[in-house]
């Protein structure tokens, strides 16, 4: 095992902090370039005409996944020590819900709206400044829905350890699944383009 | 040649902008995926972590809580998690964003898609539009706080390492998107 690096003590807080910053022009420079930082190109997944998100997400997904998973066949990365978010599956299910009511009003996530606001878009900016309010808002009312927020703890829990399947099978179907998923994808755009076309203004 | 361009109107000076620096059409969303996930795998091969942006978020606003109210921050276990560092702002969530918004603008620059303006439907109106940004930002905030992270750090990370939560977190987002999709069809369309 050589990976994580971090992890292993090959560099410090201090240069991790650089890596951060790298990493981050990154991840900013390729949601911009899948378009990203514009609401209509997102929401357009909602209509079906333009369903970018659901394939850049699930091969952003898909690379990630299998870099891991061969990686760490190969043991060349420790899969146990990469940060593992628990789960408190209830909470989650309703959060996910909230977020997908304010991605139809608002046309953004937190971080492509940071993309979006850096690019000049004022509706994206204005949208950050709501992240902000909205976590603040959920700091000042934490003490009154810290129970519903840690209910239904199951711990560190894979989709595969949940299934009682082997990592490599649940891999292989999330593989299958995302690729009839994009020609499905596909398909529902052809559909929906010509009802759609030359829609969704951008305003100056 | 200078003088002529001294005396083009301000349309015109725009007009000739556009011609001469058009924007350039987004990348095919499957080569932009890989890029993402490639990114994602060397935050894991790197640091043993994934991505994420409303962590980052959240570490400011419990920041500035602290330093407006230091008190009132003490007694909340919320803002305790995020002020844990000597300095909480030196933070990796908080670098990681803030080379987001450098790396997004660099982009746009070498595609000519920085300026400023409003995108939204072609029937709805600019204050409108601008109303409903921050109301979605507003929940889009408090619910990534309700399920621990947001796209980023919750569906990407998450639905790479094929967690639980995280999958069933990003079903709901899409779910809950298509739920008020068509009530809200007039903002998008």
């Amino acid at each position: 095992m050589i990976a994580p690096f971090y992890k292993f003590g090959y560099f410090g807080e201090e240069f991790s902090l650089i890596i951060a910053f790298l990493i981050g022009i990154a991840f900013g420079f390729f949601l911009e370039r899948a378009g990203f930082g514009s609401a209509d190109k997102l929401a357009a997944q909602f209509y079906f005409y333009d369903m970018r998100v659901f394939k850049v997400m699930f091969t952003a997904i898909i690379t990630a996944m299998l870099g891991v998973f061969f990686l760490g066949a190969f043991g060349l990365l420790d899969i146990n020590l990469i940060y593992f978010t628990p789960t408190f599956l209830i909470p989650q299910i309703v959060g996910g819900f909230i977020l997908g009511f304010g991605f139809i009003l608002g046309g953004y996530c937190p971080g492509t709206s940071v993309v979006s606001a850096s690019t000049g878009r004022i509706d994206g900016f204005l949208f950050l400044i709501g992240v902000f309010i909205g976590i603040f808002i959920y700091g000042e009312l934490y003490p009154l829905i810290s129970n519903f927020a840690n209910s239904t703890a199951m711990g560190k829990q894979t989709l595969h350890g949940f299934l009682h399947i082997p990592y490599g099978v649940a891999v292989f179907a999330v593989v299958l699944i995302a690729v009839a998923g994009f020609s499905g994808a596909t398909y529902l755009e052809k559909k929906f383009n010509s009802k759609f076309l030359g829609r969704g203004n951008e305003a100056e | 040649m200078v003088e002529e361009n001294q005396f083009r109107s301000e349309e015109s000076t725009k007009a000739f902008h556009k011609e001469k620096f058009p924007e350039q059409p987004y990348w095919n969303p499957y080569i932009a995926g890989i890029g993402l996930g490639l990114v994602l795998l060397s935050a894991f091969v790197l640091m043993g972590r994934g991505l994420g942006a409303s962590g980052a978020i959240s570490t400011i606003v419990a920041t500035g809580v602290a330093k407006i109210a230091p008190n009132h921050a003490q007694s909340n276990e919320f803002y305790q998690n995020y002020l844990t560092n000597e300095n909480p702002l030196k933070d990796w969530l908080v670098f990681e964003v803030l080379g987001v918004l450098f790396g997004g603008f660099i982009s746009g620059i070498f595609a000519n898609r920085v300026k400023f303006k409003i995108v939204k439907g072609p029937r709805i109106t600019n204050s409108t539009r601008m109303i409903f940004a921050v109301l979605g930002g507003i929940m889009m905030g408090f619910g990534a706080k309700l399920a621990g992270g947001c796209t980023s750090g919750q569906a990407l990370t998450g639905g790479a390492l094929l967690n639980l939560g995280s999958w069933a977190f990003m079903l709901s987002v899409f779910a809950g998107g298509y739920l008020i999709a068509y009530l809200f069809r007039r903002f998008w369309l």
